[in-house]
């Protein structure tokens, strides 16, 4: 009996089961006396397999309740649909009318306004309106300011009172500055800077071994949801981010992770304690 | 298009945006994303149609919007802390590793291809649609991102990089 010649497309539809069960025994009729496809068609399935081992775990991860509620539709076109999740995702599925409407007001206003990220959330409103995100804008912040030797700061750590005063008056809310001795970082002082949409501050720290980081300060954030402690990395810099409702704070030094993890702890837990 | 059609989608859609992208936060962020989007576009659904396709074709469009733009990479710090204090040392799980570093090395659109057809067993047609693009170019996407996959996990170079010169 003499085979069709078996192109290389029905190989790979013979790994993935897409042939007609006859044309499948002349594969493997094929194969059986083709060693070099033979042992493709083998590691090919091999890793499909190892594939599938490695990512089905995430199948049974349980959802994230920002991810949970995007199942649900936006209340005003919901109608008949099936609610599927319980009652209490409703207001948050209001909400994300909300933030909707916002981006379109956004788009609409693209060409002229810097725009305001107001309702919306850091990952997505923002980079749809062209916005810088928060870990970014402090990272080039401090790669800015921190090797500055002469001029890091506007108002240094000894006219602290000043200080605070003034940048609380132009973000327009309170601000304070944590105090990080523990954790080994004294206060060098602090600036005004432009954000997206207006004044970001940014306090800056050092340590015994000259080492710098910087904390940015912004309220361009307001009113969103608070979250969770967030890396980012960008080249040297490490930041943590974080919103908790006023404000959006970014910390950030060129320091490995885990040492800024603990002074990130350490800024948290006396900004909380306000 | 219903609440516990998206709700089944959507770990399907977590998967191969863990998959492709590497990070956790930022996978969930892509994820996000094409549920807003697939929201604010809803009327385009035809129902009937694969919703499962039409979904990861929105997730596909938004990837490809996000690789013209350069961004942070993001990920949640208690994941990140829980790595460090779990390092595998098993040889099983540096094997899986390899294979994770090995479609890492990929292109991007073919390892779009190899991971459709790989993990959501998708039909050769159903890649295609996804992707918007020509069935024939799956066929050849798919055979190179297999073949360099397997070159990569046998240690070899690539060596067969030739193209075609017209």
């Amino acid at each position: 009996m003499s085979l069709l010649p078996v192109t290389e497309d029905e190989l790979h539809a013979y790994v993935d089961e897409a042939l007609t069960p006859s044309r499948r025994c002349d594969v493997e009729a094929w194969l059986a006396v083709h060693p070099g496809d033979l042992e493709r068609v083998e590691a090919w399935r091999a890793h499909k397999a190892a594939l599938k081992a490695l990512f089905d775990p995430v199948l049974d991860e349980p959802l994230p309740a920002a991810l949970a509620q995007l199942a649900e539709p936006p209340a005003a076109t919901k109608r008949g649909a099936i609610a599927a999740v319980d009652g209490k995702n409703r207001p948050n599925s209001q909400s994300w009318m909300l933030q909707r409407l916002a981006a379109g007001v956004l788009i609409a206003a693209l060409g002229g306004v810097a725009g305001w990220v107001g309702h919306g959330h850091y990952q997505g409103a923002s980079e749809l309106a062209g916005l810088v995100p928060l870990p970014r804008q402090a990272a080039i912040a401090h790669v800015v300011y921190a090797p500055d030797v002469r001029r890091p700061v506007e108002i240094g750590a000894d006219q602290e009172e000043a200080l605070v005063k003034w940048l609380s008056k132009r973000l327009g809310t309170p601000v304070s500055v944590p105090r990080l001795g523990a954790v080994g970082y004294e206060l060098v002082g602090g600036r005004l800077l432009p954000g997206n949409r207006g004044p970001v501050a940014q306090f800056m720290y050092q340590a015994a071994s000259g080492q710098r980081l910087t904390l940015y300060v912004t309220t361009e954030g307001a009113g969103q949801p608070a979250t969770g402690f967030r890396f980012a990395s960008e080249g040297q810099v490490n930041v943590f981010y974080w919103v908790d409702g006023r404000f959006g704070y970014a910390l950030s030094a060129a320091v490995p992770k885990g040492e800024l993890a603990a002074v990130a702890t350490a800024v948290y837990d006396q900004l909380m304690a306000k | 298009m219903d609440s516990r059609a998206i709700l089944a989608e959507m770990p399907r859609l977590r998967r191969y945006a863990r998959a492709m992208l590497g990070d956790r936060a930022a996978a969930d962020d892509l994820v996000q994303d094409t549920l807003e989007r697939a929201w604010s576009r809803f009327s385009q659904w035809r129902p009937g149609s694969n919703l499962r396709v039409w979904l990861f074709g929105i997730m596909h469009n938004l990837r490809v919007d996000q690789l013209r733009r350069p961004t942070l990479a993001t990920q949640d710090l208690d994941e990140d802390l829980s790595e460090v204090s779990a390092r595998p040392t098993q040889s099983d799980r540096l094997e899986v590793n390899d294979l994770a570093a090995a479609l890492d090395q990929l292109p991007e659109e073919q390892r779009a291809v190899l991971l459709l057809v790989a993990l959501d067993d998708m039909s050769y047609a159903e890649v295609a649609e996804t992707l918007g693009i020509p069935l024939g170019t799956v066929m050849s996407r798919l055979s190179r991102g297999r073949e360099s996959l397997r070159r990569i996990m046998n240690g070899r170079p690539r060596s067969a990089n030739l193209r075609v010169v017209r």
